[in-house]
Parts: structure tokens; C-alpha cells; sequence
């Protein structure tokens, strides 16, 4: 199995090395930051032209943990869209594909601090939304028992830096899903205060690897190998 | 003839001097619209190229720009304008001079803008800046001379590419503009030349007197050098000996990393005292602009520096070059020799230091071929064509432009002479739309053509971003390094450096060890720690690879039966390790298996410079992985690469299959880090990455994401894309080398020699303390994240979650 399993209040979860969330309980997937229509604004207002294919690379990571999940709801954690303008000037084949997987499964749009406010396109759009014992919302508040994003945490073992779920007790932060997004390192003190001394990090790629964060942590390095 | 001005004429009679052949050279053809002159330093090659200027200035009736003079270092430009003020003082001669580079203030550059000066003395960077405003037609309206200083130092680089479309660029917007190249001993002056002359004009070469032959030696010291290493530690008492016998010694680095090794040890040894400084380019400016006005004045006895100090910047009373470490290409060390002694007459005095053994191989080896004036040299390639697209956006940035114009423009650049209209049209086509196989910003171009066919900016402010991204040096990211609760920067050191730092870690910054405080508004805060042992700091500096010719000349020493010219210690070595093992022959691959801290390692000898070496690391550790040998990564040298791994390699030779070799090469170009690296460069140049943006750079990372993204993207969806074309052909022909891994493959034929070993060989020792090491992304870094991740999480008792 490449997914991590563990149960997060009371709620079992599975962090999928892509970096969604799958809840098997309650048949969601969740994830977040999708940042769709990056490229075009960064066009619109810099004048950079980027490759212009992060909303199929996205889209294609979505519709494989679909197939792989089946889940009845979806959550799309807020910064879906990377401002109001890329929702409303998606391509016309990706909006067609994005409709395919919202077919046969409720689709929620949590608002981001990206994309406030409904857009024109199908789907519920909500603040925040309650799943069994969890709340769902973009940005961490002090709810106990919290799923956000925002943040784009990674976190570094053996030398290696990846996109990373955080969680304790009571919050868990996911990573950015989509293709164009950065990172922020899980030792930065915006997103260290959000968790009590011991957070636990699941890096994605290949696998979804466990590992603890500790307050001051030792280098976990492979002696050397890394330059 | 053309006599000089009378003024002149008594200037230099009551110097004593008389004007060299080579400078009344310069004067008599001062009409000839593109003159190279090939002098030795100290050769008076700056005034020979500015007498026809101050001649034609001296009746005070020009108004404006005259003279243009660029040179590939800011620290010369600031330099020639001390010097030049000499003469222009002396005669009192109505000629004002600036000089304008990224250190000049703004309103200075204002200021120049609106009243240009007779002379301007600037850089490649802020010249191809000049070209983009709305003005420049008035700026350099009526310039009547171009000075390229070290063109041979430019001609080698996309800098050289960049000013030479610029060239072009002022050429049509001041048709009598004369070009005048000045140029260090190099192995063809006509390559310079043509590189120099508007395509397909001819260009005049002069070739000043060479001066007398360098005294060059290898120095010799009680201490052995080390088996391994770069520091040259054991050098220090015999360095500062030589140091107390002259006037002023220059000690040339390799690496920046090095010089502040080296001098914090000098400074440890100094028990005289004797004035020592520092300079190189990670260090702050002010810093910098101290030693610079200290070794003017006289006041130090010795300067620990790299190659920015390398260009022809007159350090006045220099007697001694020394250089620490192997100098890897001969040319470059004679080039670099020429920095001592600026009398004319005296020969150029220099000593070299190798670092460890097998360098003292490579130092001997170079010694034989100044000997024989056996300069090396590679061809030039076709002009880059992401210095292209840059220019493109330079040139959008002055105005609309004309593409028929602009491609007659640069096509009269000798390096672009070659380049296709489709060719061209390409580059304007990813300027305009992104060049994407998707058309997909039709809305957003950054270019549009307008109602008369010309080419414009769609949104003008995106000049502003695009100037700001100006020019072709490679500087990755850096941070500024600050002593806690100080204002002054100390220097810079590279975001990946300093992302490897945790609090408590020490590094070396301009000569002091300081300890990693904390990363605060993108400035590392340090306190000083001077009584601790520093980390090795890993900040760059430019690594050369050993050229071929130098390569040759090792392999046939190495297969001599003794080595008389070669110091006792290093002889014993080569000895020892053909008793021990075998010595690589030009005409076969010699392979070494043998374990280390609990690792197989393999040692492959192939004596095809740093670059293909590392290449070959590449391909190799990729059919291992294949095979299932779990690589975890390897490191190279001039003449050897090194890989490590969970398995070890029983039979060799069938890696070296050219067939196979090649097949894996053309899948490997595609994935691999040299790639991504090589692509983050052609894409900053050609403006698909921004460097620098308006605002000031945010804290933490979430902003920005890796480059290797927007690769991986395009690899997968547009893999015939301008920026994925320029990135393969620049990664073969630089980085890459695999023509040179092609040459090792013909030479050698098929014949692999395995040696199975108990432990490290004496010639594969220094590999370990090599920087630069490259960890794979395979199978086995899975493995170990695996066990590491389970390694904590057992030790924290939270595995069962």
C-alpha cells in the first residue's frame, strides 16, 4: 500500500501520495490548493507566459485518485482557482473534463482566500463544510478537529523536500495539489504555530511517507550523500 | 603615419615613455571600422585603445557620446576611469568621463541618460539595459567608437553573444560606429576577430610585441600536499614566505569556497601581521571597494582572490602570481600570469601551488605545455538562442520594432550569421505567445503586432519587469549574510547553501567563521564564533573543466616508467598505485570496485574533463539503477567519476557498450538534474523565469516554485518547444560534453580493465572530499527515506501511527 493510513480524530484517514485525502468512512476525497489558471494570470499580469498545460497535469492527477477512490464527495479545500477571472476563462476542454468528474458525485467548492465568493461553475460553494467529526475549511482557525490548507506545507527527510500532510491531535494541513504550486517549509513559524510539539509530516510522491516532527528537529540526514 | 596631437607628444616625452609601435598602430588605422589588437598585459593595450578617442576629443567640438568602452567586470571599468584621468588631467583635456554600471546610482543614471558623457565606461549588462529605453536612438546618436576590453574574456560566453547583438543593435542606430577589440594572447585571434567585425566585413588584427616568456615554476615545499583536497593548507608557511619576498602577491582560487579556506589559514599562519585581503565575488561590495582601494594604495602585501580579480585591472606594483590548485586549461593560467608584473619588459613571474597530488600531475603538466606555447581552446558554437529571445524583449522594450529589421540585425552578428529566418522567427514566436504547441494565451501575448506590421509590448509596464531581468551571467539565488543586530552585509552565500544550515552551524564568509543564527527577511543573521572549526562553506565559484589537450598531456605522463620531473611524494604515489592497482591509459577505461564505509564503490577513469566525467556518472548510475544495483549517487572530477550503492558492480565493461551508452543518453537527456539546471538557465535568460520582480522577494517559498516543475511540464506535453531545443543543445555541448564522453568511447574502444579491490585506491582517495556531489532520486533514496522516516518514527514511539 502507497498510501499512509491513521485515524485523525476519531475519523479514518488515508493520505494518498498524491496528496489528497481520502476518508473510506464517509466516501471523500479531499484535496486542495489546486491553483487551476495559474499560468494565465501570471500571463495576464506579468506578461510570463508559462507552459500552459498545469490544468491538465492537475486534472489528470484528480481523475486518477478518482478512479482509484470512487468517492461520493469532493472537496476542493479553497484556492481552486487561482483568482475569480481563471475560473471563468477555463478552457473549454477542461471545463468539459472537470464536469466528467463531477458526474455522479456531490462536488464542493470550500472558498479560498483566491477564489471568495461562488463562480460559474457546477458544484456547491460553501465556506466550510462538516464531515462526521470534521470541520473542512481553506484557512486554519482554533475549531478543534480541522482540516485546512492554505499553506502549502513540505517537509524535508533524508535531504529530500516534498509537498507534506501535517496533523496532531486536533489540526491537519494538506499539501498543495496543484501542478504550478510551491511550498512552505514546515519549520516556517506561520505554519509551526498551528501544532502542538508533536506534529506528525506525511511526505507525498511514489509513496506517502510518516514522519515526526520533533520542536527542535536533528538534521535527518543520510550521512553525507546529499551535496 | 597619423601623428599625434602635439599636446600628446609632450605629455609622453615628459613622461619619458614613447608611444609603442602597436599604439601608433591603432592610431593610423583609428578609420578602420573593426581592429583587433592582441597585446600582453602591461602592454599599454588600454591606452592604445583609447588614444585615437582622446585624440579625436582633444579640440573639445564633440558633443555627446563618443566612445562607448566595455569591459566584462564593473571593477575594471571603475579602474580604466582612474587611469584614463591621468592623461585627460594632465593635458587638461575637455573630456568628461564616466563609467555606469550595476553599482552606479540611480540618479547618476538619470543624470547620464539625458547628458551623455564623452566617454562611458560600462559593462555588457548595462549596456544591453542602455539599448532598451525609449531614447537610446538619442543616446547614441552620434557615437563614433565602441572599445571591447578582454573580448577574449567575453568572446567565451553568452555575455559576449549579448553585447555583440547589442553591437548590432547601436550600429544601425550609429552607422560610422568604429569597433575596436582589445585581447590577451589567445590560440585564434581569428575567431575574435570575426566574432569583433560587422558579418561578413573583414577585421584588421595587430598583434602588439608578446614581451618576454613568463617565469613560471611549480612551488616547492617541505610539506607534502595531501592526498586529497583543494585547500592547499600544507602551502600556507611556504605561500607566506614567497609573500614576505615580494612586493605584492596575487593568490589566485579556483573557487570562492577555497579563497576563504585558504585565507582564514593564512591568517591563522600570519604571525607578522603582513597586510592580507580578501576578494571575491560573493562578498559585499563595500567590502570589496575596501581591499580594491587598499591594494591601490599600496597598503597590502597580498591579495587571496578567484576570477574577479582575473581581468586586466592594473593593480599597480603586482610581482608575484601565485595559483592555488590545478589551473585546468593553459590558456586561462596564461592569461592569468599576465596579471603580474606590469612592466613591459620584466618577465611575468608565477608560481603554482597544487592541492593535492594528483594536481601536482596536472600543474607539471601544464608547465610543459606553456613551454611549448600549447594553448588550448574549443571552437564556438552558433550564437545561443536564448540570449536571442532576450534580446527580442530588449529590443520591444525601446519601442516597435520592424522583424525584417531586426533579423538583418542580428544575423550581422558573425555568431548569428548562421541563424535561419525560421530560426528567428521561433524565438519571436516564444517572445510573443510562449511558443507552446497549445496555443493557449491568445488574450495575454506578450507581444503584438500592430496595424503597420510592427512589434510592440501589449502591456507596456512588462518593460519595466523585463529590464529588471537584463543580462546572461548564471547567479543562483542568494542571501544576503548579516552579523546579527549589524546594518553592513558581510556577503552572500547561495539559498541552497544556506537552506542546509541549522542554527549552530558555521561557515566562512570573508574571512571570519560566523554561526548560523536564523533566516530573517531573506538575510542570514550570523554572530561572530571565532573559536570554532568552520563547515566547509559550499557557496560557488566557477568550476572549469581540464581541457583535452591538458587531459592528453596526464595520460602520457602517467604512462611513463618514472616520473624525474615530478616531486618524490607524488612519484611514490603514481608508484604506489601501480602497485597497488593499475594507471588509466589513454587507450583503455579503467574501472576500481572497492568498499568503503559500508558502500560499493566504483572508480571509472576516463580522462574526459568535468563535465563529460559527470555525465558519464549520469548514465552509468542509470543503467545501475536498471539493473537493479541501487546507486545512491556519485561524484566527478577532470579525470574520474566515483558512484556509490547498496550493490556492488561484478562486471563493468558491459556499461560501457557505446550502443547502449548512447541509447541511454538520449532517454537520460530528457529526466535528468544537468538538464533541469542547464533548462533553468536558457529559461531565465530567454525570460520564461524571472529573477528579479518588483517587489521585494517574500519570506519562505510558498511564492515561488521550482523550475523543475515548468521542465517536467513541458518535457511531458510540449516536448519540442524553443526553451527544450536550447536546453539540449546547450547541455551538449557544456554541461554535458557527451563529445567528449564519445571521444573516451573511441579511444578506448571496448576495453575495460577491472580492478577488484579491499579498499580505496591512492588515485581515487581525493574523489572523496570532492564538492559537487550528486544524490540520485532512484529506488534506493526510496529505500533509505523509508528507513530513516521508520528510524524516527520508532525512535519518537510513534510507529504504529
Amino acid at each position: 500500500m502507497d498510501s499512509h493510513s491513521f485515524t485523525f480524530c476519531a475519523t479514518r484517514c488515508v493520505a494518498r501520495p498524491s496528496g489528497a485525502l481520502h476518508l473510506p468512512d464517509h466516501d471523500t476525497l479531499c484535496v486542495s490548493d489546486l491553483h487551476l489558471g495559474k499560468s494565465d494570470r501570471i500571463a495576464r499580469r506579468s506578461g510570463v507566459m508559462l507552459p500552459p498545460y498545469e490544468i491538465h497535469e492537475t486534472l489528470e492527477k484528480l481523475e486518477t485518485d478518482i478512479h482509484a477512490t470512487a468517492p461520493q464527495t469532493l472537496i476542493c479545500l479553497g484556492d481552486s482557482f487561482d483568482d475569480p477571472d481563471a475560473a471563468h476563462s477555463l478552457p473549454d476542454d477542461m471545463r468539459l473534463w472537470l464536469t466528467k468528474l463531477q458526474a455522479g458525485r456531490k462536488w464542493i467548492w470550500i472558498e479560498g482566500n483566491h477564489d471568495p465568493g461562488p463562480m460559474d461553475i457546477g458544484g456547491t460553494h460553501l465556506a466550510h463544510i462538516a464531515i462526521g467529526t470534521l470541520t473542512f475549511r481553506h484557512i486554519a482557525t482554533d475549531t478543534p478537529a480541522e482540516v485546512s490548507g492554505h499553506y502549502h506545507p513540505k517537509h524535508r527527510v533524508a535531504g529530500r523536500s516534498r509537498p507534506a500532510f501535517l496533523y496532531d491531535q486536533s489540526r491537519m494541513v494538506l499539501p498543495a495539489y496543484g501542478a504550478y504550486t510551491g511550498g512552505l517549509s514546515s519549520d516556517a513559524p506561520d505554519l509551526r504555530r498551528l501544532f502542538g510539539p508533536h506534529p506528525i509530516a506525511v511526505l507525498t510522491g511514489k509513496k506517502a511517507v510518516a514522519v515526526p516532527i520533533t520542536e527542535n528537529p536533528p538534521p535527518p540526514r543520510v550521512r553525507g550523500r546529499s551535496s | 603615419m597619423t601623428a599625434l596631437p602635439p599636446i600628446f607628444q609632450t605629455w609622453f616625452s615628459t613622461r619619458g615613455w614613447d608611444i609603442h609601435p602597436h599604439q601608433q598602430a591603432m592610431l593610423d588605422r583609428a578609420d578602420a571600422p573593426a581592429l583587433l589588437l592582441i597585446a600582453p598585459t602591461g602592454g599599454g593595450k588600454t591606452l592604445a585603445g583609447f588614444l585615437p578617442t582622446l585624440a579625436a576629443l582633444a579640440d573639445g567640438q564633440h558633443r555627446g557620446l563618443h566612445t562607448l568602452y566595455i569591459s566584462p567586470l564593473k571593477a575594471l571599468a571603475a579602474d580604466i576611469k582612474r587611469n584614463l584621468r591621468t592623461p585627460v588631467d594632465d593635458m587638461n583635456l575637455p573630456i568628461r568621463i564616466e563609467d555606469r554600471t550595476g553599482d552606479t546610482s540611480y540618479t547618476q543614471k538619470r543624470r547620464q541618460r539625458a547628458d551623455p558623457p564623452h566617454i562611458l565606461l560600462t559593462t555588457p549588462e548595462s549596456l544591453a539595459l542602455l539599448t532598451s529605453y525609449e531614447d537610446a536612438p538619442r543616446i547614441f546618436k552620434g557615437l563614433k567608437r565602441i572599445i571591447v576590453d578582454e573580448i577574449h574574456a567575453l568572446a567565451e560566453s553568452k555575455r559576449g553573444d549579448q553585447l555583440m547583438l547589442a553591437l548590432s543593435r547601436l550600429q544601425t542606430l550609429a552607422p560610422d560606429l568604429r569597433r575596436v577589440g582589445l585581447s590577451a594572447t589567445v590560440e585564434d585571434p581569428a575567431a575574435i576577430a570575426r566574432t569583433l567585425a560587422r558579418h561578413p566585413d573583414p577585421c584588421e588584427i595587430i598583434n602588439a610585441d608578446p614581451g618576454p616568456a613568463p617565469d613560471i615554476a611549480m612551488l616547492t615545499t617541505d610539506a607534502r600536499p595531501p592526498w586529497t583536497g583543494g585547500g592547499a593548507k600544507y602551502a600556507i608557511p611556504a605561500v607566506l614566505e614567497q609573500v614576505r619576498q615580494h612586493k605584492t602577491t596575487l593568490i589566485f582560487h579556483n573557487t570562492r569556497a577555497q579563497a576563504e579556506i585558504f585565507f582564514h589559514n593564512l591568517w591563522l599562519a600570519n604571525t607578522d601581521d603582513l597586510p592580507i585581503g580578501i576578494h571575491h565575488g560573493s562578498l559585499a561590495r563595500e567590502q570589496r571597494e575596501r581591499v580594491e582601494a587598499a591594494m591601490v594604495a599600496g597598503h597590502l602585501r597580498a591579495i587571496v582572490c578567484t576570477g574577479s580579480l582575473d581581468l586586466g585591472i592594473d593593480w599597480g606594483d603586482v610581482d608575484l602570481v601565485i595559483q592555488i590548485g590545478a589551473p585546468k586549461n593553459v590558456k586561462r593560467l596564461v592569461q592569468r600570469i599576465g596579471r603580474a608584473n606590469h612592466r613591459y619588459n620584466a618577465p611575468s613571474k608565477a608560481l603554482l601551488v597544487p592541492a593535492n597530488r594528483f594536481e601536482v600531475v596536472e600543474c607539471v603538466a601544464a608547465l610543459e605545455a606553456v613551454k611549448a606555447h600549447d594553448l588550448d581552446g574549443d571552437p564556438q558554437g552558433p550564437g545561443p538562442r536564448d540570449v536571442l529571445c532576450q534580446h527580442i524583449l530588449i529590443t520591444a522594450c525601446a519601442g516597435p520594432f520592424d522583424a525584417n529589421d531586426l533579423f538583418n540585425e542580428v544575423t550581422a552578428v558573425g555568431a548569428y550569421s548562421a541563424l535561419t529566418r525560421a530560426a528567428f522567427d521561433d524565438c519571436l514566436d516564444f517572445c510573443a505567445t510562449g511558443g507552446y504547441a497549445l496555443r493557449a494565451y491568445d488574450k495575454w501575448k506578450r507581444l503584438l503586432q500592430t496595424a503597420d506590421g510592427k512589434w510592440q509590448l501589449r502591456d507596456p509596464r512588462a518593460a519595466q519587469r523585463i529590464r529588471m531581468n537584463i543580462g546572461t551571467i548564471q547567479d543562483t539565488d542568494t542571501l544576503k549574510v548579516r552579523l546579527k543586530g549589524g546594518f553592513k552585509p558581510l556577503g552572500e552565500v547561495e539559498e541552497s547553501f544556506a537552506a542546509t544550515l541549522t542554527q549552530g552551524d558555521t561557515f566562512l564568509i570573508g574571512g571570519q567563521v560566523v554561526c548560523y543564527e536564523r533566516l530573517r527577511e531573506m538575510t542570514v543573521e550570523v554572530t561572530r564564533r571565532a573559536d570554532k572549526t568552520p563547515r566547509i562553506a559550499t557557496f560557488m565559484g566557477t568550476k572549469f573543466a581540464n581541457s583535452t589537450q591538458l587531459s592528453q598531456r596526464i595520460l602520457r605522463m602517467l604512462q611513463q616508467d618514472s616520473w624525474p620531473e615530478l616531486p618524490a611524494h607524488t612519484a611514490d604515489w603514481l608508484g604506489l598505485q601501480r602497485q597497488f592497482s593499475k594507471l588509466p591509459q589513454a587507450d583503455r577505461i579503467l574501472v576500481e570496485s572497492f568498499p568503503h564505509e559500508g558502500r560499493h564503490h566504483i572508480c571509472v577513469y576516463g580522462f574526459a574533463g568535468r563535465n563529460a566525467m559527470q555525465t558519464l556518472g549520469m548514465l552509468l548510475t542509470q543503467r545501475m539503477e536498471e539493473m537493479n544495483l541501487h546507486p545512491l549517487g556519485f561524484v566527478a572530477t577532470d579525470y574520474a567519476t566515483l558512484i556509490w550503492g547498496l550493490d556492488p558492480v561484478t562486471d563493468p565493461a558491459p556499461l560501457f557498450r557505446a550502443p547502449d551508452l548512447r541509447a541511454g543518453f538520449t532517454q537520460w537527456l530528457s529526466g535528468n538534474a544537468v538538464m533541469k539546471r542547464t533548462f533553468r538557465g536558457a529559461a531565465t535568460i530567454a525570460g520564461l523565469i524571472e529573477r528579479n520582480l518588483p517587489q521585494a522577494r517574500k519570506t519562505g517559498r510558498q511564492a515561488a516554485f521550482s523550475s523543475d516543475i515548468l521542465y517536467d511540464t513541458l518535457a511531458k506535453y510540449d516536448p519540442d518547444h524553443l526553451m527544450l531545443q536550447i536546453t539540449r543543445e546547450e547541455a551538449m555541448r557544456g554541461l554535458v560534453d557527451f563529445g567528449r564522453i564519445e571521444e573516451m568511447l573511441a579511444r578506448s574502444a571496448g576495453r575495460v580493465d577491472h580492478m577488484i579491490l579491499d579498499r580505496v585506491t591512492p588515485l581515487a582517495a581525493p574523489l572523496f572530499l570532492e564538492v559537487g556531489r550528486v544524490a540520485l532520486a532512484g529506488a534506493a533514496q526510496d529505500r533509505l527515506l523509508e528507513e530513516a522516516a521508520l528510524q524516527l518514527m520508532t525512535a519518537a514511539g510513534v510507529s504504529a501511527l
